[in-house]
């Protein structure tokens, strides 16, 4: 075990598939010679060269498709989209290539690119740089969605993403490159599918993912202290597939569910959860699933109102005490 | 192009007109579904380029327009017909349609909707060809109207800056579905658009196959000798509406006169007929095997073939088994 942080757990991931297999290529916007906007990519243009570390044009579609292009033929691109909020203008390519390729070529084809962005709202970075997406990859047959919520997961999603024959997109998040936590020291493929217990509880289930588990596990501490409540906390750090099995096993034991996102609540991650509680696990519950997202607006730039558009561990908190009426 | 092979050469486009034809009908029986894009007045273009190339080795990329780019590939035309027909023999098991044929084995890479989308695509696996070292190179046909997408300008760009293997050939058949060209774009001329990304490029008559089969070759050489992307462009002109469901009301009858006057498979017949090659009856037999063989064989193939079991809807949405997503075998 190594306590490295988020972002060198990234370039540990990179630089061992690059290794690997020399198929294996990262490009993106400033990832070669800057070693990327938040270091996921630092040294690996100087120890495999121009042509495997790409700095690309700012053409997001435009490289986005030529990833693809590049891995019908054996290539296996690991794209960096700079923001998630510029992965906009590669919509095209991986919804209308890359998720629909392998079928509508009854099966001849595949795209196995991965691409991490990240995504999420940092500090005050304003409208057009805040935006949470992962809510609209996670709608689209025919990709794999994951998103880490600790180094250990970032480092073991993105080699598994890599290896994995299937488009993968990971859901980054901007304020968590410089998160610390432990590494396995051997190498280690993380599952693309299911989901982890990140604190047992029996009283109620704390469902988030990416930054939002941190979230969940505040909020459960607070809970555990204040009023007794044991909440269990499920990252579900694959949002598509979603972990049913997981979701209903755990709604099954605590018999509540609170769902956590950072995104608005308009046809996202909670109200898919919510959906499949309902499908799995309707007569189990002792009360109604409950959703803390962010307010349904743009994100603004001042401090204050930023703050008050997003939820936090106290909104998590509030959202239990109101469902057990403490 | 050496003599013996222009009868052949004409009996690919004749036979690609007619299996064009035979799909209209087809659509008008009802037989094919959804979108259907012919390719009849055109055909020189895509024989013409494709018989430069080496097909089955070089990798091909297209449009929705894209039955003959795919036969001349060496896709069977049995297999395209019968995924017009939506069946589970056909080339994308009836997954695809005719904007979406696909035929991998023999590198042809598919159809796709997208205006533009195949720009980068092209790119990506001429990046492919690159790492992996060979001399193969990439040919992506597209229309005239796709050139306003951003799309091509970003891969123009990139093929540029990394000397891809690339060969874009624009089929320019003056019309982006209604649209005319100097209505939809500042520069008619396409090959001077690329000239800003420094790539060379060239325009052709795309009604004369003898001279787009020359043209390619050039075009290439150029690409195969490893010195980058090379841009051609056709002037061609599609007889029918742009697809079945165009009305085909917004061109002149002085225009399309003029166009079906200098038609592709009428030029090399009679080129062939002056010189002595080809009689008048040797090509009405020629014609007559076509239709019998679209009819008896390709036809046929597609109406007895199965279609694809309902209960089969989720097969290839994701890789089957795939053990990465377990986390390997551990
Ligand atoms: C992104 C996108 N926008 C619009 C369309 C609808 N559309 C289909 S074909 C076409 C015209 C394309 O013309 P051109 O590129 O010249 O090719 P042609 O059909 O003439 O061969 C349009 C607008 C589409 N399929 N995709
Ligand atoms: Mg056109």
């Amino acid at each position: 075990m190594a306590d490295i942080m988020m972002w060198e757990a990234l370039v540990r991931a990179h630089d061992e598939e690059m290794a690997n297999d020399p198929m294996v290529i990262a490009m993106g916007e400033d990832i070669g010679v800057v070693g990327g906007t938040y270091k996921a990519t630092l040294g690996l243009y100087d120890k495999y060269g121009e042509q495997r570390v790409i700095d690309t044009p700012i053409s997001e579609n435009g490289y986005t498709g030529l990833g693809i292009g590049a891995s019908f033929l054996g290539v296996r691109p690991i794209i960096e989209i700079m923001s998630v909020n510029f992965a906009w203008l590669a919509m095209d390519q991986i919804f209308n290539t890359a998720a629909k390729v392998r079928y509508m070529s009854g099966g001849q084809l595949e795209a196995p690119v991965v691409i991490r962005s990240p995504g999420g709202t940092a500090h005050q970075l304003g409208s057009q740089h805040s935006a949470r997406m992962e809510k609209v990859f996670m709608g689209v047959a025919g990709l794999r969605v994951v998103t880490p919520s600790s180094p250990r997961q970032a480092y073991g999603l993105l080699k598994s993403a890599v290896r994995c024959n299937d488009p993968v997109f990971i859901n980054e998040h901007e304020l968590m490159y410089n998160m610390k936590g432990d590494v396995p020291a051997e190498e280690y493929f993380h599952p693309l599918e299911g989901s982890e217990i990140a604190r047992e509880g029996r009283d109620v289930t704390l469902f988030g993912y990416n930054i939002s588990v941190h979230w969940c596990l505040k909020a459960a501490g607070l809970l555990s202290k204040h009023h007794g409540i044991e909440a269990e906390v499920i990252d579900l750090f694959a949002l598509s597939p979603l972990d049913r099995e997981g979701i209903r096993n755990s709604v099954n034991k605590t018999h509540r569910a609170v769902i956590v996102e950072e995104a608005e609540p308009a046809v996202g991650v909670a109200a898919e959860v919510m959906a499949i509680i309902n499908e799995e696990c309707f007569f189990e519950l002792d009360a109604a699933p409950v959703r803390v997202s962010a307010l349904n607006v743009p994100i603004p730039y001042n401090h204050a109102m930023e703050k008050a558009a997003l939820p936090d561990e106290n909104d998590v908190v509030d959202a239990v005490r109101k469902m057990f009426g403490v | 192009m050496k003599n013996a092979d222009k009868k052949r050469v004409l009996r690919e486009m004749l036979f690609a007109r007619r299996f064009e034809e035979r799909c209209y009908e087809a659509y008008v029986e009802r037989k094919i579904g959804g979108f259907l894009h012919l390719y009849p007045g055109e055909e020189a273009c895509a024989i013409g380029v494709l018989e430069a190339a080496k097909v089955g080795h070089d990798y091909v990329i297209t449009s929705y327009r894209d039955h003959i780019h795919a036969i001349k590939s060496g896709a069977d035309p049995k297999k395209v017909m019968a995924e017009l027909y939506a069946r589970e023999t056909g080339v994308s098991k009836g997954r695809g349609g005719s904007m979406h044929i696909f035929d991998i084995a023999n590198r042809f890479m598919g159809g796709y909707a997208l205006v533009g989308g195949p720009f980068p695509l092209a790119a990506g696996i001429a990046k492919g060809i690159q790492m992996q070292g060979g001399d193969e190179i990439c040919i992506c046909f597209l229309g005239d109207a796709a050139n306003n997408q951003g799309t091509f300008h970003e891969s123009l760009n990139m093929a540029k800056i990394w000397n891809l293997p690339v060969l874009y050939v624009c089929e320019n058949n003056l019309y982006g579905i209604g649209t005319r060209i100097d209505r939809s774009t500042a520069v008619i001329d396409q090959y001077k658009r690329v000239s800003g990304y420094n790539i060379p490029s060239a325009q052709e008559d795309g009604q004369d196959v003898d001279l787009v089969y020359k043209a390619a070759n050039k075009a290439i050489r150029h690409v195969r000798a490893g010195k980058g992307p090379y841009f051609l462009e056709l002037m061609t002109y599609r007889y029918r509406g742009h697809s079945m469901s165009d009305s085909n009301a917004y061109r002149a009858k002085t225009e399309e006169r003029m166009w079906s006057g200098r038609d592709p498979v009428i030029m090399l017949r009679d080129r062939l007929i002056e010189a002595g090659q080809l009689t008048h009856d040797e090509f009405k037999e020629m014609d007559t095997e076509i239709l019998d063989e679209i009819e008896d064989e390709i036809i046929r193939y597609a109406a007895e073939s199965p279609e694809p079991p309902a209960s089969e809807v989720g097969r290839y949405v994701l890789a089957e088994n795939d053990p990465w997503v377990k986390g390997g075998v551990q």
